[in-house]
This record gives C-alpha cells, structure tokens and sequence, in this order.
C-alpha cells in the first residue's frame, strides 16, 4: 500500500541530495548530502522489502555500516585537507590540479 | 491513519531535506538533516522495519551525526562562510540536473515491479509480528549474509585505522 508513495519520496530524496552536491562548496555540507542520498536508498530497500521479503532489512543494515566508515575516513580526510589549507571550501582546495 | 501518518512525515522529511541543503551555517544544516532522519526512522516503523528505524535513530540520528557535529566544532565552522552556496550559474545546473532527475525516477517508478516478485500481502509484518522485530532481521543475516556480516567487521576495522591515520598529526 505504501510502496508507490515510499518510492515516490525516495526518489525526491535522493534528487534533493544531488541539488546539494551539485549547490554546495563547504566539503562537510557535501558529506551530508551524500548521507541524505544513502539515506533515500536506505528507504527503497526497506520499502521493497515490505513487498520482496526481509533481505532488504539486512542490506539497509550493511548499507548503513558502510555509511558510518565513510563518514568517519572523508571526516578524517576532510580534517586532514584543512590543517594543509585551511579551509574547506571545495573551490580552494585544487591539489590534483597541475 | 497509516496513509495520514505517513504523508506528515514524508513531508516533514522532505520539508527538512530542503532546508538542510538551502541554509547557510553548517550546524544549521546538520541539524535539519537530523530531522530528515528521524522522520525517516518513522516512516520505516510504517513500513514494518521496526529494528532499522531503531537502528538509524541510534547510528545515524545519533553517532554518524554527532561525528558531522563534533567536527564542524573542532574545524571552528560553525558560522557562515561567504561563498559556501554557488552563484546564479550554479544554482540553474543544480535546479536543472534535479529537474531531469527527479523525472527519470518518476519515470521508473511508474513501471511498476513485476508481479510475481511480491509476497503475499502481510508476510513481512508476520514475520516481524511472530518473530520480534530483532530476531526478523537476525535470522537471514546469520544465515544467509553470514559472510559479508564478517567481512563488514574487516571494512570497520580498516575505517577505524585509516580515520586515526589521516587525522593524526604525528604517529
């Protein structure tokens, strides 16, 4: 009954997290869009599995263990890049430019 | 009722998406994106996932952003940098890259899944039901995901090093 709405919304979700990709240049505003667009995957899957049976529920949990090491690496990067350049505004941060 | 509860929280969700993309100061994001995720969290106990939405009240709602947090205080982010949301130019591409996005998944998800796919109506809501809400989602993933389960520990551990690696100054 709620696949065709969960979908629906997912796919707002996920659109709004590549507007802020796409908008944004402070790096850990980008981080958090990209969680927004796990996020909206994370409720397709759960979605799906109301309908498919529970190993959406077990993907959602794998999916969310990846998201928290991606987060704690890229923050880790992120601190790292700022104590180099002292900012973290994706237009200044130019390194693999030659 | 289902329907009522769930539409309040998908547009609390979608209400708080927008506004964690559109505000200026990073904290202010960040705690709109909290509100995204814990009106998430509701709509999966709709949806019969109550151990997930526990889940991501903890992990996400809890430790994953209050990692976002605990950064954006120790870089000193916390108010707003000029410069951060991109100008007139950037905001077209955005608006127009999600335009053609948000069609092409209206697009597929009006081709609807192939019937034969679907359980009956009600299996997983009686499973979670018969079983517990933790047992549910234990079961397939100790028996069947038994193996990627144990390599998610590897993926972990390799997270833990790399973090302390790249954010130590010194080793």
């Amino acid at each position: 009954m709620l696949l065709g709405p969960s979908l629906a919304v997912s796919a707002i979700l996920f659109t709004l997290g590549v507007v802020g990709v796409l908008l944004r240049r402070n790096a850990i505003v980008i981080f958090m869009c990209i969680e927004l667009m796990l996020n909206a995957v994370n409720l397709t899957f759960i979605a799906l599995s109301q309908q498919l049976g529970l190993d959406g529920q077990v993907f959602v949990f794998f999916v969310m263990t990846v998201a928290a090491a991606e987060a704690a690496v890229g923050l880790a990067i992120v601190i790292a890049v700022y104590r180099h350049k002292d900012t973290v505004n994706l237009q200044r941060i130019n390194l693999l430019r030659g | 009722m289902t329907l009522v509860a769930f539409w309040t929280f998908a547009a609390v969700a979608i209400a708080s998406a927008v506004l964690c993309i559109t505000r200026r100061s990073p904290v202010a994001s960040a705690l709109w994106l909290v509100n995204t995720l814990f009106s998430l969290a509701a709509i999966y106990v709709l949806l019969d996932a109550p151990f997930i939405a526990a889940i991501q009240v903890l992990v996400y709602a809890g430790a994953i952003m209050v990692l976002f947090l605990f950064v954006i205080m120790l870089l000193n982010l916390g108010r707003t940098a000029p410069g951060d949301i991109k100008g007139p130019w950037g905001r077209a591409v955005a608006v127009a890259a999600g335009l053609v996005l948000v069609f092409e998944l209206v697009a597929l998800w009006l081709a609807a899944p192939p019937g034969e796919l679907e359980l009956p109506a009600g299996t997983v809501a009686g499973t979670v039901a018969a079983r517990g809400a933790v047992q549910a989602v234990a079961r397939p993933l100790f028996q069947g995901y038994l193996v990627p389960f144990e390599v998610t520990s590897v993926l972990l551990l390799a997270a833990i090093v790399g973090a302390v690696v790249l954010a130590k100054r010194r080793l």
